[in-house]
């Protein structure tokens, strides 16, 4: 067994998540409460067997994170402690103060370390591209190994996809610079559906200009949103759940509010952590205390911060089954890269680790299992060799060969965050479409500097700008194919859900001429669509 | 927007050259960061500028370096702040006190692998797994939770807070003196473990690392790495408590530097204040029994002691040789005393941690405490601290 990096474990961008992880693990509480909160959370969109599974072993897997060191927060009794997240009925989201994905991701390095034996690491390989043997099968992954540029087929009889998000195509985004979509592009190009790309979550907090995130914690610890005119607008949005509406809701009020004009002159508005007990500020919010202060210059228990929707979650991604099996036998995914689909039009805060762990857990036995009863096969072409040919005439473009990799990246970050985010329309996206269209084309002669083998970061981004613009493409495809507004997609020029023609996953697969479109079922168990108010 | 001159310590492992400085210039705003200055040079000047980095946001741990020669990371220092440091150190110096340039190094104590990438596998990834880190509870996990007091949590959540940067690594001046040693980083991991209530080999744990010649003994105390930590991990804290509890477990201390603390403790409480001459007794033979009868690493150590002894007799920081019988001592005046005897009491009562996760900001620490302290007198906290 082998597990690949394209940076070291611990760097993963799962260690940003702040807020903490949801389980209905309280006496009083149950899976199938936090199953409906998820449900009408994805804005119905989400399927129902699959929201069952995760609601329903959400508790145990917590108890198995505790039990391997997670440092969870404990109540006055010693047992493990709350928080309140936004779109849930309960206080059921378990915590480490704020570090909460960092925790959960050291230790679960810990444990990488206690079983070395059995699992060989590969940090800082970065894998480039996946082999398929002649019945169609995944059998393997081209990784380099970043350190000095050697390239190697990893043979495998079962392949687990769990390479994060694709947040760099918007600009700015709460996402690092490593989530490049590279796994939803890799299944992609070898033929695998991808599902609901169009839908992208904003994130209400994030900081204007860098995109840094205010954990959706701070809302759950009583933080107020306003507006320059220190109105509590939430109060016209959302009346019963106020700040803590799902994150779509929320983002689009304080759009609106900004977009009428009653934003601060930045194109922002304020949440003000003011009101908070400082006590438990520092107790619970101290990375946003560190976040405010070294990011924003402003201590965030004296006065409100200036805050705004950013880039911050895919939704969509490489479709799978509750397993995590994809449409090509042998292999997987889980986690962002994933879209089973739990999260739908929109997830909701904390639920996302959750996701990782849960259908991680899946994947890893069936993909096992499998391991187990297959024999090797042999990839059907000459995968090594192609990949090796299309890294040495990326490294043998000179200088003024074509564009900088990095400016192509910049306004495709531009146009993404521009056309399709909180509000879309058809012209829009269709101009967004257009660009990356052209983006695409310029790649292929951008050049880069670097044209070494030791740590050739140059290069590595080159090939992420190409696992880029194949999502933003199927982004932008999925987003004007959907006629209607659902959860993160909010078409001005189709302003209501329409249930009638779109409660489906449209589905994209790669052809000669760009993504084809398909549609599937949402799969329905026990609660049908209704209307969505918090 | 403002102009910035960054001065880059550079090494191509490919190119056959020894390592070179190269000035990059690049313009933006002084409250973004000196990663994203960084990043600008890679993006428009030079892409094979090798800088690990993900995050942005001082949560990854991929940008460790030395800005201006201080280690920390790259992404958490803006680059106005990093320009004035500059201009501090020159004028320092004697230089300019403008037009200087922003220095930036790869880490100290790790091989560089290019620019500012080290090869922190054979340093710090080495030590890290040195401490055998990961959690070794006793028998069966519970049904449930294991139920453990709330501050236990709060309390190693401090090391947890770690991002393994390296930049407590890069600074550490007993690493610099033994490459062996494990260093700040992997020992504050280390606490991790040894305060986790979960964890059933402490004792095994403490005495591993107390009897490694390059163990919990070989920090000097130097406070480097508590200044260059970004996440206020305070790693020599955390050295500090396992330090402490392998005094409390009986464990053999070749420094007595455990034992030195508790005399110091221990004399103050009785004394209200310090005589060092005091300090070496109790520390190596503590008590009445220690002083009936010293063992004989005690006499050796006192005797060792001696031309440090006689040289604070000279200095004035003791008022006598160090005695193997019992003598007469100063008090402090009045009920004073009494007083230090009270703050003592309460310290162990309350059961403080000052350097607790959730201290925050300085002045809520001292507010922290004086609620906990109230109604006794306040003013001795700072004292009870430093025991
Ligand atoms: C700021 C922020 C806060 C968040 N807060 C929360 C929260 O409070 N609760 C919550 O539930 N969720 C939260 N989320 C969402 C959650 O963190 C992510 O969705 C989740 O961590 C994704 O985990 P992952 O394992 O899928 O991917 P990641 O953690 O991103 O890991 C991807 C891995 O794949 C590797 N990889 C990628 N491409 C390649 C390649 N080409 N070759 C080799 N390796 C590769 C990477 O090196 C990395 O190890 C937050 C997200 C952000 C951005
Ligand atoms: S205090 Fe100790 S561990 Fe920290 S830098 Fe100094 S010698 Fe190293
Ligand atoms: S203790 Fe601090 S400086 Fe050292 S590795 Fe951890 S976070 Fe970095
Ligand atoms: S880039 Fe992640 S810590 Fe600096």
């Amino acid at each position: 067994m082998g597990i690949v990096s394209k940076v070291h474990p611990v760097r993963s961008h799962s260690n940003a998540a702040q807020g903490g992880i949801n389980a209905a693990l309280n006496p009083d509480d149950t899976w199938e409460s936090h199953a409906f909160d998820t449900v009408k959370g994805s804005d119905y969109l989400g399927d129902q067997d699959a929201i069952e599974v995760m609601a329903r072993e959400a508790p145990e897997e917590i108890l198995h994170m505790e039990h391997l060191g997670v440092t969870f927060h404990r109540n006055e009794e010693g047992k493990l402690g709350t928080r309140a997240f936004g779109g849930a009925s309960a206080a059921r989201t378990y915590y480490v103060a704020d570090i909460t994905g960092q925790a959960i991701m050291h230790v679960l390095y810990e444990q990488l370390m206690k079983y070395s034996e059995q699992i060989t690491r590969y940090e800082e390989w970065f894998s480039s591209s996946l082999a398929i043997d002649e019945n169609g099968e995944c059998c393997g992954v081209v990784t380099r190994n970043v350190a000095d540029g050697s390239m190697e087929l990893f043979q495998a009889k079962s392949v687990i996809l769990a390479t994060g998000g694709s947040g760099q195509i918007w600009k700015p985004t709460t996402n690092a610079l490593i989530c490049t979509g590279d796994g939803i592009a890799m299944a992609y190009r070898v033929g695998a559906k991808l599902m609901d790309m169009e839908m992208i979550q904003y994130h209400p907090t994030t900081l204007a200009g860098k995109g840094f995130l205010i954990t959706e914690g701070a809302r759950g610890e009583g933080a107020l949103l306003l507006n320059k005119n220190g109105e509590r607008f939430m109060e016209k949005y959302a009346p019963n759940k106020m700040e803590l509406a799902s994150r779509d809701v929320v983002s689009r009020a304080e759009q609106t509010e900004i977009n009428e004009g009653r934003g601060f002159p930045d194109g922002t508005v304020a949440l003000d952590i003011t009101v908070v007990p400082k006590k438990r500020i520092h107790e619970a919010l101290r990375e946003i205390v560190l976040v405010g202060r070294d990011f924003a210059g402003v201590d965030i228990t004296r006065e409100p911060i200036h805050i705004k929707p950013g880039n911050h979650y895919t939704m969509g991604g490489v479709k799978t089954d509750v397993e995590g099996r994809t449409d090509i036998p042998g292999l997987y995914a889980a986690g962002e890269v994933a879209c089973v689909s739990v999260h739908g039009g929109n997830r909701l805060g904390a639920n996302s680790l959750l996701d990782t762990l849960i259908f991680g857990k899946h994947s890893g036995r069936d993909a096992a299992a499998r391991a187990l009863r297959t024999d090797w096969s042999k990839p059907s072409g000459k995968v090594l060799e192609d990949e090796q040919a299309m890294v040495d005439d990326i490294n043998g473009r000179e200088k003024g060969s074509g564009r900088r990799v990095s400016e192509i990246k910049l306004e495709l970050g531009q146009t993404m965050d521009a056309k399709v985010a909180v509000f879309r329309d058809e012209a829009g996206i269709t101009e967004a479409l257009e660009t990356v269209r052209r983006l695409k084309e310029e790649a292929k002669t951008a050049y880069i500097d670097d044209h070494g083998q030791v740590f050739n970061q140059d290069l590595m981004g080159a090939i992420e700008l190409g696992y880029m613009l194949d999502c933003a493409e199927c982004s932008c495809i999925g987003a004007l194919e959907r006629k209607e507004s659902r959860g993160a997609q909010y078409r001005t020029d189709y302003p209501e859900r329409n249930d009638e023609e779109w409660l489906k996953h449209i589905n994209l697969e790669k052809t000669e001429d760009g993504p084809e479109i398909s549609y599937s079922e949402v799969t329905i168990t026990q609660w049908q669509p209704e209307a969505r108010t918090y | 927007m403002a102009d910035y001159t960054i001065k880059v310590r550079r090494y191509q492992p490919e190119s056959g050259d020894p390592a070179y400085w190269e000035e990059f210039n690049v313009e933006l705003d002084p409250s973004l960061s000196v990663l994203d200055g960084l990043l600008q040079a890679k993006d428009r000047d030079d892409g094979s500028l090798a800088v690990r980095c993900s995050c942005r946001a001082a949560i990854c741990g991929s940008c460790g370096m030395k800005i201006n020669g201080k280690s920390g990371l790259g992404c958490q220092t803006q680059i106005g702040e990093a320009q004035e440091a500059a201009d501090k150190k020159a004028s320092a110096v004697g230089g300019e006190s403008e037009g200087n340039v922003i220095v930036i190094e790869p880490m100290g104590n790790q091989p560089v692998i290019k620019d500012l990438v080290t090869d922190m596998e054979s340093t710090h990834w080495t030590k890290f797994r040195r401490v055998t880190p990961w959690l070794l509870p006793h028998g069966e996990p519970p049904e449930r939770e294991y139920i453990v007091e709330p501050e236990s949590m709060v309390d190693i959540t401090q090391s947890m807070a770690c991002i393994q940067c390296g930049a407590c690594v890069s600074s550490c001046l007993s690493m610099e003196a033994d490459p062996l040693f494990i260093g700040p980083a992997a020992l504050a991991k280390a606490y991790r473990f040894v305060g986790d209530p979960r964890d059933a080999e402490t004792l095994e744990r403490l005495t591993d690392l107390a009897k490694d010649p390059h163990g919990i003994y070989d920090c000097t105390h130097c406070f480097s790495c508590v200044d260059a930590c970004p996440k206020g991990v305070a790693p020599m804290d955390q050295i500090m408590r396992l330090r402490r509890k392998a005094g409390e477990h009986g464990i053999e201390d070749p420094n007595s530097g455990h034992a030195h603390e508790m005399a110091f403790v221990n004399i103050i409480e009785k004394k209200g204040t310090l005589d060092e001459s005091l300090l070496l007794q109790e520390s190596f033979a503590p008590g009445v029994l220690g002083k009936l009868m010293p063992s004989k690493r005690a006499i050796k150590e006192m005797i060792g002691s001696l031309p440090t002894a006689i040289r604070g007799i000279k200095t004035g920081k003791m008022r006598s040789l160090p005695k193997l019988i019992p003598g007469v001592h100063h008090k402090l005046p009045g009920g004073a005393q009494d007083d230090v005897k009270a703050i003592y009491k309460r310290a162990e009562e309350s059961n403080i941690e000052f350097n607790l996760y959730i201290k925050g900001e300085e002045g809520d620490q001292e507010a922290a405490v004086e609620e906990r302290l109230e109604p006794a007198a306040a003013p001795g906290a700072e004292e009870a601290s430093n025991g």
